[in-house]
């Protein structure tokens, strides 16, 4: 009774737009874990069963999981691991061990971290204790004394797994895999990796130990099931406070993913790609645009939202530059038409700028050798060129070859956004003989 | 204008405050604002905002930041020499001395986030926690792990990182990919705001249409090399009280004439204050001029022709009887176009000392003087040296000398140097 009623509850609207922030965005920003996850059920059906066996059976084992950046690795692991902790018996079985590629760095701090999150004898509170050949040794004894039998299995999980092959001798690599080969303590070792020719980068010692199970997360989505996640991806869940607002953004919500310029704008997200993150950074900027007066997404969001995100940066940069700097950078425009992708140095540049403005009757650009200077120093600042090599302090400024790191369409594109250009600029720009 | 910032979940007074300090940065901190949420809300895990030098970036960050309270950290990469700087600012500021205190010497990624994740867990914030980074593209260059584990905190906690740039994310993006961040433009002032911001810094004895009106003569002259406002800003500062001089002795509304006597002086502005420098390539020149002995003139000079002539031309410049030869058939056709477009060239010692007894009007002993001169020359930076692999074998060598300033040497010997420039034959 007093469930029904806390759901018929009718909050002002103010708050029902925070809790709908509350929530989206904990979807959207914190990647909070779905109830279900889609797509993926073989792999988590696999996953699960083999994590179990080494839960409960204390067989060792090893896995790659292998997908594009935002394919749901993580998020896969993590409701595996989230549906095994619900069982008792895994739950007092299994230790977890996490490792990143980013943080642990060597194998020294790798081994630190494991000992202390396996909170061996060797650690006081926070700290251990021990060079890294003693925290080796006493780690492998440790592991080396424990039997199927007995002792309980522990769960290797490597994020950025190809990091961790970049360690010198691949010592721990080796030695995980080698636990998990030979008949002492139950380990499963998981490792997450977005690169595809991952076991190339194994040592062959290290890889003639690799079970070699790997899974691959590749989406093979259609475009109505792209559709049908971002309405799962939307919609509020049935515990919200008040059913009536929620019914209503659902409802929104649908409406919007039939809507046909709506339809069109995801069209054009969905071939440029099909993973979550990209799709969450969408949402996002939706997300951020409601509000109490709006209380909806409506399809202009979600079309200023695209906008928004295929901005061309460049364009962008270009627009905010000085009638200089633009004509220096369709000056070197030209040396790249005329010299075919040769590096310029500023002396070239200068020079092309030079005979523009000899064909001008007014002379307004005419500007000294030390301006030009600064304001291509400035295009260099913005990385809009690029020393041709290296050496950067061995020629003078004025002698030191460039390259342009813009292509023509992007310069004709700014040209034409460009506030005020001036007339004659533009012909020059267009023209051939320069 | 005002007013237009508006969120639930924070103060309308601190909001109405906040809009004041950002003129014509509205819309920005009203996007920023909306990205952001409510305090207690998720933010998105890293925000990357680009945009022009003086666009207002850091400014609209920490107006935010300190007129609404939000517990935040702003770090200048430029500062950070070391990550471990970074880690101790962050913890410091979030957590206090004792937190900062825990880090080891020379503290690893892992130390960090096992510290931040401890210490959250003992104090949680209920707000979001912002890690701003100023001048983020410095960040490339610290170790490679670093951005990508920045751009990742937000797993750990409730923290979001800001990073403010000049160069647009694509630079960034390291090769096995990262969290991508969520990318935020600050677009250039345009001329009408620039003269309203600027125009707000004026001199409370004079009139608002008198300031305006100078502004918009310093734009006309200055806006189509410069449009960094603190360049602006600094310009107008130290021009004005020339601009006024006129005006004390009577004649505030002749605009025209007003403009006639401060364009020149604006003119003048722009080569010397614009460019920084009270020509200081005078000032090293002039002291070379004087310093350097008789003979490290003359290799300098050698140098110089040895850099910018062909090698082939040698024969015909500084051999007595080298018969007729012309200049259209005698080179091949790369060789034309002009040494001084193309920057010098290097040419290896024995060709150096070569022109050198040619030019030098005594006889001079090859001795160990003549050979510390060009090694001192090469540490005064007249002289680079281009290949490292054999430094007493041959040696080759560039000029790093102007037209100018070899020509001013040149004349202090006696010696015309144009005579022996193949580019101006």
């Amino acid at each position: 009774m007093s469930k029904r009623k806390a759901k018929d509850a009718h909050l002002p609207i103010g708050e029902c737009i925070s809790q709908v922030h509350q929530i989206l965005r904990k979807r959207f920003c914190h990647q909070q874990l779905p109830v279900k996850p889609e797509g993926v059920e073989a792999q988590h059906k696999h996953l699960a069963e083999l994590l179990k066996r080494t839960a409960v059976h204390g067989e060792s084992n090893s896995v790659l999981i292998v997908g594009p950046r935002g394919a749901g690795k993580t998020m896969l692991l993590r409701s595996v691991l989230r549906e095994l902790s619900q069982e008792t018996e895994v739950q007092k079985n299994l230790l977890q061990v996490h490792l990143n590629g980013l943080l642990q760095t060597d194998d020294r701090i790798a081994l630190k971290e494991i000992t202390r999150q396996l909170q061996l004898e060797n650690v006081v509170g926070d700290k251990v204790f021990g060079s890294f050949a003693e925290n080796l040794t006493f780690l492998l004894d440790a592991l080396k004394k424990g039997d199927r039998s007995s002792s309980r299995p522990v769960l290797f999980v490597l994020d950025e797994f190809d990091l961790f092959a970049q360690h010198k001798n691949q010592t721990l690599l080796y030695n995980l895999f080698d636990v998990s080969q030979s008949a002492q303590a139950p380990v499963a070792v998981v490792g997450l990796t977005c690169r595809l020719d991952v076991l190339e980068l194994l040592e062959k010692r290290v890889k003639s130990r690799f079970s070699h199970r790997q899974m691959y997360l590749l989406s093979k989505l259609t475009f109505p099931q792209y559709l049908e996640r971002i309405r799962d991806q939307l919609s509020l869940p049935d515990d919200f406070p008040d059913g009536k607002f929620a019914q209503e953004w659902n409802a929104a919500v649908t409406t919007l993913c039939e809507d046909k310029s709506a339809e069109e704008v995801l069209q054009r997200h969905f071939n440029s790609s099909t993973d979550f993150r990209s799709l969450h950074t969408l949402l996002m900027l939706c997300l951020s645009r409601v509000s109490v007066a709006r209380p909806s997404i409506t399809p202009t969001d979600l079309l200023d939202a695209s906008r928004f995100c295929l901005a061309d940066a460049n364009a962008n940069m270009l627009h905010g530059l000085s009638i200089l700097e633009l004509c220096l950078i369709i000056a070197m425009k030209h040396l790249n038409d005329v010299y075919e992708g040769e590096p310029f140095n500023l002396q070239m540049v200068h020079n092309e700028f030079k005979k523009f403005l000899q064909r001008k009757s007014n002379s307004m650009y005419n500007f000294e050798q030390p301006i030009i200077m600064k304001a291509f120093e400035h295009l260099q600042q913005l990385e809009l060129i690029r020393p041709a090599d290296g050496a950067s302090a061995k020629t003078q400024r004025e002698f030191q070859l460039m390259r342009l790191m813009l292509d023509h369409s992007q310069i004709m594109e700014a040209l034409q956004k460009y506030p005020q250009c001036p007339t004659d600029v533009k012909q020059w720009a267009t023209s051939a003989f320069a | 204008m005002e007013g237009l910032l508006e969120h639930p979940g924070y103060d309308g007074e601190k909001l109405r405050r906040v809009s004041e300090q950002l003129p014509c940065r509205e819309v920005q901190a009203g996007m920023l604002l909306s990205l952001m949420g409510e305090p207690q809300q998720y933010c998105y895990p890293s925000l990357f905002i680009y945009g022009h030098r003086a666009s207002g970036k850091s400014h609209v960050v920490n107006v935010l930041m300190k007129e609404l309270e939000l517990p935040h950290v702003t770090v200048s990469c430029v500062e950070c020499v070391s990550s471990a700087l970074l880690f101790e600012q962050v913890l410091l500021s979030f957590f206090g001395c004792d937190a900062a205190s825990l880090l080891p010497r020379s503290p690893s990624l892992s130390d960090f986030v096992r510290i931040y994740k401890q210490r959250t867990s003992e104090f949680p914030s209920k707000q979001t926690r912002y890690i701003v980074m100023e001048q983020a593209e410095l960040l490339r260059d610290a170790s490679v792990n670093l951005l990508p584990a920045l751009l990742r905190l937000q797993e750990l906690d409730n923290v979001s990182v800001i990073l403010l740039s000049e160069i647009v994310w694509d630079k960034f993006r390291p090769n096995t990919g990262c969290f991508e961040p969520l990318l935020l433009h600050f677009p250039d002032y345009s001329k009408a705001e620039l003269l309203q911001i600027l125009s707000a810094g004026r001199n409370p004895s004079y009139s608002a249409e008198f300031y305006s009106s100078y502004i918009n003569i310093l734009l006309g002259v200055f806006y189509t090399v410069c449009r960094d406002l603190r360049e602006l800003q600094h310009l107008a500062a130290l021009n004005f009280s020339k601009f006024c001089e006129p005006v004390a002795e009577g004649k505030e509304t002749e605009t025209h004439k007003l403009w006639k006597n401060i364009e020149p002086h604006l003119k003048k502005a722009m080569q010397t204050v614009y460019l920084r420098e009270v020509s200081r390539s005078e000032l090293s020149s002039g002291f070379a001029l004087h310093v350097l002995p008789y003979y490290s003139k003359f290799l300098l000079i050698a140098a110089y022709l040895a850099s910018y002539n062909p090698a082939r031309t040698d024969k015909r410049f500084f051999v007595k009887h080298h018969g007729k030869i012309k200049k259209t058939n005698f080179l091949k056709k790369n060789e034309k176009t002009s040494n001084h477009l193309l920057g010098p060239k290097p040419f290896p010692l024995d060709r150096l000392l070569a022109i050198f007894y040619s030019v030098v009007d005594s006889r001079v002993a090859p001795t160990a003087s003549i050979f510390s001169q060009i090694s001192s020359l090469v540490t005064l930076q007249l002289l680079t040296l281009v290949s490292h692999d054999d430094q007493l074998d041959s040696p080759k060598y560039k000029c790093a000398v102007s037209l100018d300033f070899i020509s001013a040497i040149s004349r202090t010997v006696n010696f015309d140097i144009v005579k022996y420039l193949y580019d101006f034959l």
